[in-house]
């Protein structure tokens, strides 16, 4: 009985941890869906969110540290914080300039190409942002707080234990990420199925030239995409820089959305979601049972054996578009 | 093709210039990039501080001044070994690269090119043997040390008997988290406590199994060996589930400020291991200000000045200073190379006096090495974070480790170094 | 004026078919050789030797590995690190069991056994297509990682989990450890990669190459015209982590002397092996040269410009690096986007008709 429970435990915690991933993994499949590309730097992208978030929050100068090197000066802070909302909205705002930045200066520019080339372009955005965050921001670690609650959820550990006589651990961060990716997909959802500009980027997703021809303009699709995408690696830099601090390695969080995307598709939102689900469970499970039997730390590589093993059945996720080949 | 022999060309020409010839050169390999900057930066301000503050205040070292030439590595072995050849060559003494990683690498180099390798409370533990490692030193302490004492103070804690209780390591999942295990093992044998091994893979943002695990099997401490976003992840964790605070120690790489702030006031409480001090209130840092901050000459503008990585950066470099000078009075001459600075380490004594005349009084333990000896005592403390008032602050006194269990680890290891390298003992 | 094929003439097929067609381009790669093994070795220092040419060397062997499988055979992988790994490892145990055998076979076995793992994981390949092999083989890296880092008897039981290399000699020149001398070190990597270069141009322009150009321009036309995509794909998964686990041994056993598997064989070395193909060009031999070169000795290169020359501070000079190198990937990008091979082919084409292009 107790073993159940713990299982139980373990399952809960897998599955928002599974959220949690799935917040990542959004983003490239925002992208991927609309312009087929692989974006390697959507993890770099949740970072310079983050950090930006974090410097209009307290009042950063951006780039401080190379006008002091240059100029002798010490200046670093304006001397004023910003509330979250209103920072968050900024952010946003800096996003859609940036994803007006990659739509003119990279995108614009290699229309039509295939989609390794795509893929390549995106890895020089990464390095280039990378540097970039750290200029502007600092290098430093810096919590994240945006009123987010943390820690053990009291009200869900008195309920447990009532209910089993065990009382699960459940983070409170995680009930919000699961509230917030619930209505995240809500809203895109929505914005997909019932306006305009949703039901155009879902023409261009599916055929290109054909909604060209029909008047859609792809470069305003392609914008569209982009900041869609960065505002949702807002929201992840948001959770994960909350949970952890924002700082470097919040980029590197896009290791742990590969096999999400794999497993649910490159072309499914719901995909995103189900495939983060059943990864967060599986690896938890596994590390849980057999972990402590091969010496631990198989998270890391369990999840890309499991969508590995999914994959061998479907060879195009879960809920990818069939793969139709002709001569 | 063309661009890739005109950026040959142009690299060689700027080789060819070099840094001018100084006096006393320590190349710094420091890392203010990468997944570790947040801990490397804070470090090698401190290193560059004091040397700036000697150069600044006494002219450098018997009249000689100190050149720390920075090479960013990004805690990357391969930049590691880069910086190491570009800077060997320039009369360079003394490596002090702040990395595990780098530093294994730099083991058999720095002793094939007969320059010295400084590792404080990291790198190999078995290099506290200076029979085999002749150009190896890791005063003040090292990670087995750092366990040994770890378990003195639970010891303490629970008045001398850990029988039967179960202490559980969170370590980093490289060849830096495992040093201790097998100390620990044997230290469990010793006290009859039960040790659970809890791997976590770098980066380590995600810890939920890991802490599931320590909830459900309730061990009585957790001793963490983190570095990175790791330990922020680890502390955040520990608190979620809470874990009481004073009952998890970390070692000394995780225990910076940056390492419990992100946690907020669940971290209160929460312990590490250090064997320097921490914060302003030492007569050094008035000196520090008047002839490094306030003269503009701080490294990045000096913000992170009193840290308890920061401080350990001073402490790095102050050790390497007295081996100077130790150096330059057995040499009789300023002038010195990295054997005669060798010799330095190894007639190296700092008392508690002299570190009083540095300004630093009670800031580390006396240490004195020799040629068998390359580790010191190996003493270390405790420092409890204070989430009200945003600082760590001491709450034991310098504790000697187990030297029982780790004298033979180390004959041990270093034996089975000195076999593969074939190396013949030496200190007569 | 001076590169063109006026003049040039071949009488047999053979000499139609040569790798360097025009006369220039022939006297060129000689030249490039002797320079190679006759002067640099006389010349060059450990500075050279350790941070420029043998991680070029290296890399350009790793790269030359990939762009089999990516550039030829179509099938995007990013479980390179791993497959270093496993050569790497292979190496340590050979050497540290057999230390009597000389250090080279055991290079070329670790080759052998890589290739054989490779297979193994080449395996999917034959139900998973495009990004979704790229991350399936992911899972390669990550599980190779962690077993090499957690089953002990890879490591001979050390307690760090560090191996690190003992040293071994050729012909009575020592070749690893720490006392190697610079040209020795950069010979044998210089060895290794003309040799395998050699193999890698030969196999690919001969049937097995046209099997996975047709395998890798599409599978089912190429099956239906008779290719067997279980061997051509496989062969090339084969071939590639040959070269790939010779890379990651020199890699351990030359270049770094000790190694940790989770920091030198990462996933971040994946990533950069397969940037330099796609930056140097997909199924070009001399792109794999010009990709290693390009993001080894950039980096190196403009940290000693910013550092060393304009006297910026590290950190600020590590970040304007990383951006300088992100810009001029997409720089090349637009330019050309089929890498640096491309540019290179176009500016031959272009040097034809100079100065008389119409």
């Amino acid at each position: 009985m107790e073993q159940l429970l713990y299982t139980a435990e373990v399952v809960v915690n897998g599955l928002m941890a599974g959220v949690m991933y799935s917040l990542v993994a959004l983003g490239f499949v925002l992208i991927f869906k609309a312009s087929g590309v692989f974006n390697y730097a959507q993890g770099v992208l949740a970072l310079f969110a983050a950090l930006t978030l974090v410097g209009i929050q307290q009042g950063q100068v951006p780039f401080a540290h190379l006008i002091n090197a240059i100029t002798g000066s010490h200046l670093e802070h304006f001397g004023w914080t910003v509330p979250s909302l209103l920072a968050i909205l900024l952010t946003a705002g800096v996003m859609i300039l940036l994803a007006l930045a990659i739509e003119k200066l990279v995108l614009q520019h290699l229309v039509g190409q295939a989609p390794i080339i795509l893929f390549m372009a995106t890895i020089g955005l990464a390095y280039f942002l990378e540097g970039l965050g750290d200029i502007m921001w600092g290098a430093n670690v810096k919590s994240l707080d945006v009123g987010i609650p943390q820690g053990i959820s009291e009200t869900a550990e008195a309920w447990t234990a009532q209910l089993t006589g065990y009382g699960f651990f459940i983070d409170r961060l995680d009930i919000w990420a699961t509230v917030i990716a619930a209505l995240l997909v809500a809203a895109l959802v929505a914005f997909s199925q019932y306006t305009k500009q949703g039901r155009a980027m879902r023409a261009v997703a599916d055929d290109p030239q054909a909604a060209l021809s029909v008047g859609i303009s792809l470069r305003f699709i392609w914008i569209m995409v982009w900041s869609i995408a960065g505002f949702v690696a807002l929201v992840a830099g948001i959770m994960w820089g909350t949970k952890s601090g924002v700082q470097f390695s919040l980029s590197l969080i896009a290791l742990k959305a590969l096999p999400v995307l794999m497993l649910g598709g490159f072309t499914s939102i719901p995909g995103a979601i189900v495939g983060g689900l059943i990864i967060g469970v599986g690896e938890k499970l596994f590390e849980y049972s057999i972990g402590p039997m091969v010496g631990g730390a198989t998270e890391n590589w369990f999840a890309y054996v499991l969508a590995l093993l999914f994959l061998v059945f479907r060879p195009q996720g879960l809920f990818g578009e069939k793969i139709i080949e002709r001569v | 093709m063309t661009l890739r022999f005109a950026s040959l060309a142009a690299a060689a020409v700027l080789m060819a210039a070099g840094p001018a010839m100084a006096d006393l050169v320590v190349p710094h390999l420091s890392y203010r990039t990468g997944p570790y900057a947040p801990n490397g930066t804070q470090y090698a301000d401190g290193f560059n501080d004091y040397f700036t503050l000697l150069n600044e205040r006494d002219g450098g070292i018997g009249g000689q001044k100190i050149l720390t030439p920075e090479c960013e590595t990004a805690y990357n072995t391969e930049k590691g070994v880069e910086c190491y050849e570009a800077t060997k060559g320039d009369a360079a003494l003394i490596y002090n690269p702040m990395s595990t990683g780098i530093t294994y690498q730099l083991i058999p180099k720095a002793g094939a090119d007969q320059k010295v390798l400084y590792t404080p409370g990291y790198g190999r533990t078995s290099a506290k043997n200076g029979k085999v490692f002749e150009w190896v030193f890791n005063a003040p302490a090292n990670y087995w040390d750092g366990a040994s004492v770890a378990v003195k103070h639970m010891l303490e804690q629970e008045g001398g008997d850990v029988n039967g209780k179960k202490i559980a390591l969170v370590y980093h999942n490289s060849a830096y988290g495992k040093e201790p295990i097998r100390t620990l093992q044997e230290l469990g044998e010793k006290h009859g406590f039960e040790l659970m091994e809890v791997p976590v893979d770098p980066p380590g943002q995600e810890q939920k199994s890991q802490w599931l695990q320590i909830r459900r099997e309730k061990p009585d401490y957790v001793i963490l060996y983190g570095w990175g976003v790791m330990n922020q992840a680890a502390i955040q964790e520990a608190a979620n589930i809470r874990f009481p605070m004073d009952h998890m120690i970390g070692i000394w790489w995780s225990g910076s400020e940056v390492d419990v702030q992100p946690a907020g006031a669940g971290a209160d409480g929460y312990k590490s291991l250090t064997f320097n001090g921490v914060g302003t209130d030492y007569p050094f840092y008035d000196d520090l200000k008047t002839h490094v901050i306030d003269a503009g000459k701080a490294s990045q503008g000096g913000q992170y000045v009193g840290s308890a990585v920061y401080s350990r950066g001073v402490y790095a470099a102050l050790i390497i200073g007295e081996a100077i000078r130790t150096a330059q009075e057995l040499a009789g001459s300023p002038e010195i190379d990295a054997a005669q600075l060798r010799d330095g380490f190894e007639a190296l004594n700092i008392t508690e006096e002299r570190m009083a005349e540095l300004g630093l009084p009670d800031f580390g333990q006396p240490i004195q090495l020799s040629c068998e000896n390359h580790g010191g005592a190996g003493m270390a403390r405790l420092q409890q974070w204070d989430a009200d008032e945003q600082k760590w602050s001491l709450i034991t006194d310098f504790m000697e480790p187990d030297a029982e269990v780790l004298a033979p680890l180390i004959e041990e290891d270093s034996a089975a170094y000195a076999q593969e390298a074939g190396i013949t003992p030496r200190c007569g | 004026m001076f590169y063109r094929e006026a003049g040039d003439f071949k009488t047999t097929y053979s000499d139609d078919s040569q790798t360097f067609p025009l006369q220039l381009d022939r006297m060129g790669y000689y030249a490039v050789l002797a320079v190679a093994f006759l002067v640099v070795p006389f010349v060059i220092d450990d500075y050279w030797a350790t941070s420029v040419m043998v991680p070029f060397l290296i890399y350009a062997i790793a790269t030359l590995g990939l762009n089999i499988l990516t550039g030829y055979a179509g099938q995007v992988s990013l479980g390179t690190g791993g497959f270093m790994a496993v050569g790497a490892y292979a190496t340590y145990k050979l050497t540290t069991s057999f230390p009597d055998i000389s250090i080279l076979i055991h290079i070329v076995l670790a080759g052998f056994i890589t290739a054989l793992v490779g297979m193994l994981f080449g395996l999917p390949s034959l139900r998973i297509k495009g990004f979704y092999l790229a991350v399936a083989t992911l899972a390669a890296q990550f599980f190779l990682v962690w077993l090499f880092n957690k089953v002990p008897w890879f490591y001979n039981y050390s307690a760090s989990g560090q191996i690190t290399m003992p040293e071994r000699t050729v012909l009575g020149q020592l070749v690893t450890g720490p006392s190697v001398s610079a040209p020795a070190k950069y010979l044998v990597c210089l060895v290794f990669a003309v040799a395998l270069a050699w193999l890698a141009r030969n196999l690919t322009r001969g049937m097995l190459g046209r099997q996975w150009m047709a395998i890798r321009d599409m599978d089912i036309a190429a099956e239906i015209i008779g290719v067997n995509p279980l061997k051509a794909k496989l062969t090339a998964f084969g071939v590639s982590s040959f070269l790939i686990g010779i890379a990651g041994a020199l890699f351990f056993a030359v270049y770094l002397g000790a190694a940790e598997v989770g920091e030198a064989f990462g996933i971040n070395k994946s990533f950069l092996v397969l940037f330099m193909v796609i930056i140097g060009g997909l199924g070009s031999i001399f792109g794999s040269f010009a990709g290693a070169a390009f993001l080894v000795l950039l980096p190196v290169f403009l940290k000693n410009v910013l550092v060393g020359g304009m006297g910026w501070p590290t950190d600020l000079a590590a970040h304007v690096e990383l951006m300088i190198v992100g810009a001029l990937i997409v720089f090349f990008l637009i330019v050309e986007p089929h890498g640096l091979a491309q540019l290179w082919r176009l500016t031959k084409e272009k040097l034809r008709l100079w100065p008389f292009p119409h």
